[in-house]
């Protein structure tokens, strides 16, 4: 495919669309229906600039997101203030925007935004991914702003944890200004302390009065430090004191306190040594590192922001017979709501088909699927992993999902790494031989030289302080984490990088990773003179209810109305009644079994099926005496026509076409076959060459058949790859490969890939998979970019290496100053800055993680690119 | 030298004002998102 064929908009493949859009004169092509409407809007209001300035193509509208009507729930006033804060006329809310990719794109959202009449302030934050409006009461309503933002095609999601927010403001602006009066207060201190010092080296003596002066200065300035910057440093000293624990915050403070006392004391008594100088240092050290850490803690709150974004904003409400999206907030009990396959349900309430399966791992951490039969109750947050199912809401229960967003934040925050936690205990076991140390030290000066005592103790407490050994990891890890997220891959568990860097083997799952997500149609063989685009119709209906990759093909075509009764088998197909005529598609052997005898039960109780009503509650019965395997958690492979029991036959006699074949029929005839085709991905190649260039072999563990997943991995340069895998195969398969010791790491996108994704060292789910596969997975890549996954492998090996440097450093340091102070060598303003230098090396050694400023790609702020004449060759893509 | 016996009050003086303008700053959410404004400047 070349590059002209990619949609000006989003940078996905044209798929034969004939759209253009006007963009500053020259005629861009574009996609589909939302990405023109999203174009035109942006040309409309003057912003082309966003075309200019952005970094990456921009997220590819949802054309149900764009379609008004569904945020109608949201002009409700006891939906809206859920969401909403009121002033006086003003009503703000904050919104978590999805695809707020770079600067450009908030700007874009900002500029919107404000040209909108009635809104009085909008801001917009990339980093965060969250928006932020004001507007007048009287002139707009939540639903308008909502709108406005989806119309851009960033779907918005309204955020009633406003406290959190506020939580997280709050604590950033303290700490921002705690780190200011260190900062402005050590500079302060040090001008007044390297005069004095000057003075000494000089071998001049000082005015007594001067230095009076500059003794009283220091202590005015030295105590806010003190006691307002140093503040967190006491209560956490306070509280391990009162568990009746020794934290790294007890001889800090007690250096701190001890040091700080002398000097005033000395400063009063108009002679000795004052070490405000040393206090003020400490202090500022102490409040930087607290800073960072409460940075890094900030951002992972941003990464389970990303999963919590999981919990459906929409559910799909049944309405006599049809079905409309409708936001969760505006669901009312008894509403009858429609759950697709791997979808999570947005309420708990009643299961009225005959039978769910359910992944209650959220809940419950029991990850085996749970059965369950007409009439249970199903609980909000669970996951559907089999058929599409209706319930009968009982509980709008915004405090499950809430509560389950909270379990959620408190999981990712409680979670430390392994490594981490060893670092942690063994500077707690090093604190108590600080504290002996001290107290010996002390003692043994005492005997010696009582004069020096009081310097050599508090030069042990100050220079022995384990911080940099203490956050030698985790700066290690957090700039590791921070470079991830900015390559598009986000870290959801703590251990992963770890693991990341100990992989040799990498298995893909073909659909959805080493070939774009979407499958193309590109043929259509009618037979028993049926209409191809009616065939097209059918097919789109039976396939609405389903999420699978293969299911999007035919979304282009207009369903003639959403199918009922409609059953997925794992590996086979779907069936269901369009019009009242039962179909299915998929594999052959799956559709020639419903017009033989292979389930007599079936056609003979659907027989006199018309309405939509009826059907439904009669073939429901059929359908779950003919259901296959109950134990078969996963749905179909990522092809449906070569499924475990499916036999391939046309693909056998056509043997240049290397995709994949769907067929269609009702219960007397075959009625067409559709040809499907995957896009591999114009980075698979460099990818595979990367990984093994790493020493890392990769491998393709496909449900595809055998001529398509070869010829995959001939243009891959894969040698190990096997076809027609069941989800239970390739779980075996993996679980072998780790039983010779092989550390594995799984990609994949599909339904069918979470139990595989579980049971890997470590798993990485494409962001744009189902939603099953990301709740179980380690690393979400959020981008189109698979090359980002070696490139995250060496990132985490140079981590690992980091770490370790940081680790020896640290410990070297600790136990080769800790004798010298003890022996009186060093004075306490230089055990100050030896702490604080062995701290600040720990961090910058870790930054070396980050890329250099020069080698980021094109900071855009700074230089202005020319609008491209032809469409953006973003993504070149080649057919299979 | 006397001139020190001014100057060091008036620099601890400025200290405090400018201590209270970062803070004002602070707490006015100028330091809350310090990547967007820096597009605004370039269109409006």
């Amino acid at each position: 495919m070349s590059a002209a064929s990619a949609c000006f908009h989003c940078g996905e493949p044209l798929r034969g669309s004939s759209l253009s859009v006007a963009i500053d004169g020259h005629s861009q092509p574009v996609c589909c229906n939302g990405c023109l409407a999203v174009a035109e809007l942006i040309a409309g209001a003057g912003l082309i600039d966003f075309y200019r300035y952005r970094k990456s193509p921009a997220a590819r509208p949802d054309e149900a997101a764009l379609e008004p009507d569904i945020w109608a729930g949201y002009a409700m006033a006891e939906v809206a203030s859920q969401f909403v804060q009121r002033t006086g006329e003003t009503d703000s809310v904050t919104l978590l925007v999805d695809g707020l990719r770079c600067s450009a794109c908030s700007w874009l959202v900002e500029q919107v935004l404000r040209s909108t009449e009635g809104v009085r302030e909008a801001t917009a934050n990339a980093a965060t991914g969250r928006a932020h409006v004001a507007w007048d009461r009287s002139r707009l309503d939540l639903a308008d702003i909502m709108r406005a933002v989806a119309q851009l095609g960033y779907p918005p999601h309204a955020l009633n944890d406003a406290s959190l927010i506020q939580l997280q403001q709050q604590e950033q602006r303290a700490a921002l200004k705690r780190l200011a009066v260190a900062g402005f207060g050590m500079m302060q201190v040090m001008m007044f302390a390297v005069s004095v010092y000057a003075a000494e080296i000089a071998g001049e003596v000082m005015d007594a009065g001067l230095l009076a002066l500059f003794r009283v200065a220091s202590l005015l300035v030295a105590t806010p430090v003190m006691f307002y910057a140093g503040a967190p440093v006491f209560a956490g000293a306070w509280n391990s004191l009162r568990l009746r624990t020794v934290g790294m915050d007890v001889p800090v403070s007690a250096a701190l306190v001890l040091a700080y006392v002398a000097s005033v004391w000395n400063t009063f008594r108009g002679s000795g040594e004052v070490y405000f100088d040393s206090v003020t240092m400490f202090v500022f050290f102490l409040t930087l590192g607290r800073f960072v850490q409460m940075s890094v803690r900030h951002r992972t709150t941003g990464v389970t922001d990303a999963l919590a974004r999981q919990l459906p904003a929409f559910a799909h409400k049944w309405d006599q017979g049809s079905v409309r999206d409708v936001p969760v907030s505006a669901l009312a009990r008894g509403d009858v709501v429609l759950v697709r396959t791997g979808e999570i349900l947005p309420v708990d309430g009643e299961l009225m088909d005959a039978e769910a399966h359910l992944d209650e791992a959220m809940l419950t951490g029991e990850s085996k699927p749970v059965r369950r039969h007409a009439g249970e109750r199903l609980s909000a947050g669970t996951l559907n992993v089999q058929d599409p199912i209706r319930l009968r809401a009982t509980d709008i229960a915004a405090g499950t999902v809430l509560s389950h967003v909270v379990s959620l934040l408190r999981r990712a925050q409680a979670q430390k790494p392994a490594m981490s936690k060893a670092a942690d205990a063994a500077a707690a076991r090093f604190l108590r031989y600080v504290l002996w140390g001290a107290g010996l030290t002390c003692s043994a000066w005492l005997v010696v030289d009582p004069a020096r005592a009081f310097e050599a103790t508090l030069a042990v407490l100050v220079v022995a302080c384990p911080c940099a050994f203490a956050i030698a990891t985790p700066a290690a890890l957090s700039a590791a984490t921070a470079q991830l997220a900015r390559q598009g891959l986000l870290v959801t568990r703590p251990d992963t990088l770890e693991a990341l860097a100990r992989i040799d083997a990498v298995v893909f799952d073909k659909t959805g990773t080493l070939t774009s997500a979407d499958l193309r149609l590109t043929g259509c063989r009618t037979l028993a003179d049926q209409d191809e685009h009616r065939c097209r119709q059918i097919a789109a209906a039976l396939e609405l209810a389903s999420e699978h990759p293969l299911a999007r093909a035919f979304a282009q075509a207009e369903p003639l109305e959403p199918a009922c009764d409609v059953r997925t088998v794992a590996g086979s197909g779907v069936e269901g009644i369009v019009r009242g005529r039962r179909y299915r598609i998929g594999t052959p052997q799956f559709v020639a079994q419903l017009r033989g005898a292979a389930s007599p039960a079936a056609s003979g109780e659907n027989s006199g099926t018309s309405g939509a009503g009826n059907a439904v509650e009669a073939g429901q019965a059929a359908a779950a005496s003919d259901a296959p395997g109950d134990g078969d958690r996963c749905r179909r492979p990522p092809a449906a026509a070569t499924g475990p029991g499916g036999q391939d036959r046309r693909a056998s006699h056509a043997e240049d076409f290397l995709g994949t074949e769907v067929s269609l029929g009702d219960e007397t005839r075959e009625l067409a076959v559709f040809e499907l085709r995957d896009v591999l991905r114009s980075d698979a190649a460099a990818t595979v060459a990367m990984l093994r260039g790493m020493g890392i072999s990769s491998r393709i563990l496909s449900g595809d058949s055998h001529d398509a997943v070869a010829a995959i991995a001939a243009r891959c340069g894969i040698a190990e790859f096997s076809a027609r895998c069941s989800p239970a195969h390739k779980l075996a398969e993996v679980q072998a490969m780790q039983a010779t010791g092989r550390r594995v790491a799984m990609i994949g996108d599909g339904v069918n890939d979470a139990p595989v994704l579980a049971a890997a060292d470590v798993s990485i789910a494409m962001g744009r998979g189902a939603a099953l596969a990301q709740v179980g997975a380690d690393m979400l890549l959020m981008n189109d970019r698979i090359q980002a996954v070696p490139e995250a492998v060496a990132l985490a090996r140079r981590t690992l290496r980091i770490a370790r440097q940081n680790l020896v450093w640290a410990a070297g340091y600790n136990l080769g100053s800790l004798p010298l102070a003890a022996l009186g060598f060093i004075p306490p303003w230089l055990a100050a800055l030896g702490m604080s230098i062995s701290s600040v090396g720990v961090v910058l050694n870790a930054l070396r993680l980050l890329p250099r400023r020069a080698d980021r790609p094109g900071n855009p702020g700074f230089r202005l690119r020319p609008l491209p004449a032809s469409p953006a060759a973003a993504q070149p893509s080649q057919v299979a | 030298m006397n001139i020190l016996y001014v100057m060091v009050p008036l620099g601890l003086a400025l200290l405090v004002l400018a201590g209270w303008a970062f803070f004002w700053a602070v707490s006015n959410g100028q330091f809350d998102d310090l990547d967007a404004p820096s597009w605004d400047v370039l269109r409006d």
